[in-house]
C-alpha cells in the first residue's frame, strides 16, 4: 500500500489535535476548568464530545474485523455499545450530574461517606481504564504497521505522547473541544470512503453472497498465514501449499484437505483457487472460542455486559460532570444515542464488503485492518490512496480521543487518591503515570487479544459500577459495607473469571463459556451481594442519605434552597 | 372637612399580609428545604415516579431486544434478517425510546416544581 498519503493524513490529525487542545489551554486556568471544564459545556457540544470519546479503536476497526471473520452475529457489539447509553439515561444520567461529584470515587464517597468505598471504586476505575487503554495503543500500532510498515510499537508511542501532552496541558476543557472535533472527523472518515466503496460495489454488479454465504475469494489469491492457526473445514478444500500443514512440510504442493481440523503453521503460503470459500480459522481469543461453543449464551453475556457496562466506563462517566445541570445531561445523552447510532451504521458496511473483497484477512490474522485496506483493494489508484489516507486519519482520531478520555479519568483518580497532594501540577504527574503503565504493558506484553481486553473492561464495569450507581441513586438502604462487598463480589468475580479464561483455564465445555462471558451471572451476583450485605448492616446507613438522595433527584431550580 | 378635636391617630396592628402568604403552614417547599418527614415524602414520590418511567422504558427495551438472539437462532437460514435488524433497524427505536423517556422525566420535574412552589 502506498504510504505517501497515509503519513501526512495521520500527521495532520495529530497536529490538529494538538492545536485544538492548545485553543482550550488559553482558557483553562482554574482547577475546575481542568477537571470538568467549569461545568459550562452545553448539551450539543457535550454530546459530540461524549460520542467522539466513546467511538474507540474497537468501534472504528474492530467491528468490521469481527463481522468479517465471524459474521453478522457480532453486530451485537455496536448495538450493545449504543443501548448502554439508553440504560445510562434511564437510571443514572441526571442524578449523576446532580450528585456534583468529579469522578466515580467522588460519587461513592459523597453517597456513602466512606473513604474505604472511595478507594475501592478508585482501584476499579484505574483497572478498567488501563484495560481499555491497552487495545487503543495496540490498535494504533497495528494501523501504522499495516499502512506504512513501521514497527509495531511506533503507533502506540505516538498516541501515548500526543494524549499525555494534550491532557496534561489543557485538561478537560481542551479535551472537550478535541473530542467533539474528533467525532465529526471519525464520521467523515468512515462515511466518505463508504459511499465510494458502495459505488464500486454496485459497478461490480452488486454481488450479494456476503450476506448469505461464508466469505469466498473472487479471484486467485495467495495468503501468507502470519500466526499458527487451526482451520476446521466442513467440506474438502483444495489449496496450493508452501510451508507446514498438519506438521508436514510442503513446497508448492497442490493439496486437498479433508473435512476436519487442520493446523497451519506460521509463515505458510496458501494459494486458493478462483471462487474458493475462505475457511475461517478458529477464534484465537478465548471469548471467541466460547462464542463458537455456546453462541446463544455468549450473545446474552455480551448483551448484559455492554448494556449495563457502559454506565461505569470511567471515560464516559467523567463527561457527565461537565454538563451544566441534570436536564442538560439527559438531553446530551439522547443526542449521544443519535450520534453513536448514526456512526454504527457504517462499520457493518465495511464488514460486509470485507467479506466480499478481503476475506483473506481472516487468515492472516489482520482482520482488524479490513477498514484500512478496502479502499486500496476495491478502488485502487490515486482515489484508493486518498480514501485510504482519510480512513487512516480517522482511525488515529479514534485512538487519540478514546485514549485521552481514559487518561483524563485515570489521571483524575491517581491525582486525588494516590499521589500525595492535589493541584494542577500533580494532575500533570498523574497524567504521565496514567499513560506510562498501559504503554509499557503494550510494548512488553505484545499482542493481547483485543476483544478479550475490551470485553473484560465492560464485564467488570457492569458487575461493579452498575450496581453501585443504580442502587446508590435509587435505594435508600445501601450501606458502605454492602457497596464494598458487592463491588468486590461482582467485579472481582468477573475479573477473576476472564483472567482465568485468558490464561487458558478450562479449555472447553460449559464452565469455559461461563467464565469467558461472565456478565450473565456476575452482574446479578454484584447486585445481590450489595443488597443482602446492606440489609444485614442496617445500622451503617449513612446519616445524610435522605438529603443526598434529595439532591440527586430534585430539579436544580429547587436545589439552591436545599443546600443553602 | 370638619375638624373634630376628639379625632385621634389609631394604629391598626395585625400580622403582615406578605409574611402570612409565604409562611403558610405545610408549604411543600419549606418542608423540602427543612427536610421534614413531609418533605421526604415529596422527594420519595418524585423518585418513585421517575423510577417507574425508567423501568417502563427498560421493560420495552428488554421485550424489544431480549427475544432477538432466540429468533436469530431459530431461523439460521435467514442471515439477511440478522444483518437488517442488528446493522440498521434497531438504532431508531433506541433513540425514540430515549426521547420519550426524557420528555416524561422533564414533565415530571416541571409538575413537581409547580406542586412545591404552589404556582
Amino acid at each position: 500500500m502506498n504510504s505517501g498519503y497515509t503519513v501526512p493524513a495521520i500527521a495532520l490529525v495529530v497536529v490538529t489535535t494538538v492545536l485544538v487542545g492548545a485553543f482550550g489551554l488559553r482558557i483553562s486556568r482554574t482547577t475546575s476548568d481542568f477537571y470538568v471544564a467549569s461545568r459550562t459545556v452545553g448539551p450539543r457540544l457535550n454530546a459530540a464530545a461524549i460520542s467522539g470519546e466513546y467511538l474507540s479503536a474497537a468501534s472504528f476497526l474492530g467491528i468490521a474485523g469481527l463481522v468479517l471473520t465471524q459474521g453478522p452475529d457480532t453486530l451485537w457489539y455496536p448495538v450493545g455499545y449504543t443501548a448502554g447509553y439508553l440504560v445510562l439515561l434511564l437510571f443514572v444520567a441526571a442524578p449523576l450530574r446532580r450528585s456534583g461529584a468529579y469522578t466515580l470515587p467522588d460519587f461513592a464517597e459523597a453517597r456513602l461517606a466512606s473513604r474505604a468505598v472511595r478507594r475501592l471504586a478508585g482501584a476499579f476505575v484505574v483497572g478498567v481504564g488501563w484495560l481499555y487503554l491497552l487495545p487503543q495503543l495496540q490498535g494504533a500500532g497495528l494501523t501504522l504497521a499495516v499502512l506504512t510498515g513501521a514497527r509495531d510499537w511506533l503507533g502506540a508511542v505516538i498516541v501515548a505522547v500526543v494524549v499525555t501532552a494534550t491532557v496534561a496541558a489543557g485538561g478537560m476543557r481542551s479535551v472537550t473541544f478535541v473530542q467533539a472535533f474528533q467525532y465529526w472527523l471519525k464520521l467523515t472518515a468512515l462515511l466518505v470512503p463508504a459511499l465510494f466503496l458502495v459505488l464500486a460495489w454496485q459497478s461490480d454488479g452488486g454481488p450479494r453472497h456476503a450476506f448469505t454465504e461464508p466469505a469466498g475469494l473472487r479471484e486467485q489469491r495467495a495468503v501468507r498465514v502470519a500466526d499458527t492457526l487451526t482451520l476446521r473445514l466442513d467440506r474438502p478444500l483444495t489449496v496450493t501449499v508452501t510451508g507446514t500443514v498438519d506438521g508436514r512440510p510442503h513446497r508448492k504442493a497442490p493439496l486437498t484437505l479433508a473435512p476436519g481440523p487442520h493446523r497451519i503453521h506460521a509463515g505458510t503460503r496458501l494459494t486458493f483457487a478462483d471462487g474458493a470459500p475462505v475457511p475461517v480459522p478458529e477464534g484465537s481469543a478465548a471469548s471467541d472460542r466460547a462464542r463458537e461453543e455456546r453462541p446463544l449464551y455468549a450473545t446474552y453475556g455480551l448483551i448484559v455486559a455492554t448494556f449495563l457496562g457502559t454506565m461505569g466506563l470511567p471515560h464516559v462517566v467523567v463527561r457527565y460532570y461537565t454538563s451544566p445541570h441534570g436536564v442538560a445531561a439527559r438531553r446530551a445523552t439522547v443526542a449521544v444515542l443519535a450520534l453513536v447510532g448514526a456512526f454504527y451504521l457504517l462499520p457493518p458496511v465495511y464488514g460486509a464488503l470485507g467479506r466480499l473483497y478481503a476475506p483473506d484477512l481472516a487468515l492472516t490474522g489482520n482482520a482488524d485492518a479490513a477498514v484500512l485496506v478496502l479502499p486500496d483493494r476495491m478502488i485502487g489508484g490515486l482515489g484508493g490512496d486518498l480514501l485510504g489516507a482519510l480512513v487512516a486519519g480517522g482511525a488515529f482520531a479514534a485512538f487519540l480521543s478514546t485514549a485521552s478520555g481514559l487518561t483524563m479519568a485515570v489521571a483524575g483518580v491517581l491525582t486525588q487518591d494516590v499521589l500525595p497532594s492535589r493541584g494542577v501540577r500533580h494532575f500533570r504527574h498523574g497524567t504521565v503515570l496514567a499513560m506510562a503503565v498501559p504503554l509499557a504493558a503494550s510494548v512488553l506484553v505484545g499482542s493481547l487479544p483485543v476483544a478479550d481486553a475490551v470485553g473484560l473492561a465492560f464485564a467488570v464495569s457492569a458487575s461493579s459500577f452498575c450496581p453501585l450507581l443504580v442502587l446508590g441513586i435509587w435505594w435508600r438502604r445501601l450501606t458502605p459495607p454492602g457497596a464494598a462487598a458487592g463491588m468486590l463480589a461482582g467485579g472481582g468475580a468477573a475479573l477473576a473469571a476472564v483472567t482465568a479464561t485468558m490464561a487458558g483455564y478450562p479449555g472447553a465445555g460449559p464452565v469455559h463459556a461461563l467464565l469467558a462471558w461472565p456478565a450473565v451471572w456476575s452482574v446479578p451476583l454484584g447486585f445481590l451481594t450489595m443488597i443482602l450485605v446492606s440489609l444485614a448492616t442496617p445500622g451503617r446507613v449513612p446519616p445524610g442519605t435522605a438529603a443526598i438522595l434529595a439532591r440527586f433527584h430534585l430539579p436544580e431550580e429547587l436545589r439552591a434552597e436545599v443546600t443553602a | 372637612m370638619p375638624q373634630d378635636p376628639t379625632e385621634r391617630r389609631v394604629v391598626v396592628t395585625g400580622p403582615p399580609r406578605r409574611a402570612r402568604r409565604t409562611a403558610r403552614p405545610h408549604h411543600p417547599r419549606t418542608e423540602i428545604d427543612e427536610l421534614t418527614t413531609l418533605g421526604d415524602t415529596y422527594v420519595r414520590s418524585l423518585m418513585r415516579t421517575q423510577l417507574r418511567t425508567g423501568l417502563t422504558v427498560l421493560a420495552v427495551l428488554v421485550l424489544l431486544v431480549g427475544p432477538l438472539p432466540l429468533a436469530f437462532a431459530a431461523a439460521p437460514g435467514a442471515p439477511a434478517l440478522t444483518w437488517a435488524v442488528l446493522g440498521f433497524a434497531l438504532y431508531a427505536p433506541l433513540v425514540l425510546l430515549a426521547r420519550w423517556y426524557v420528555r416524561r422525566a422533564e414533565r415530571h420535574e416541571r409538575d413537581f416544581v409547580r406542586l412545591v412552589e404552589d404556582r
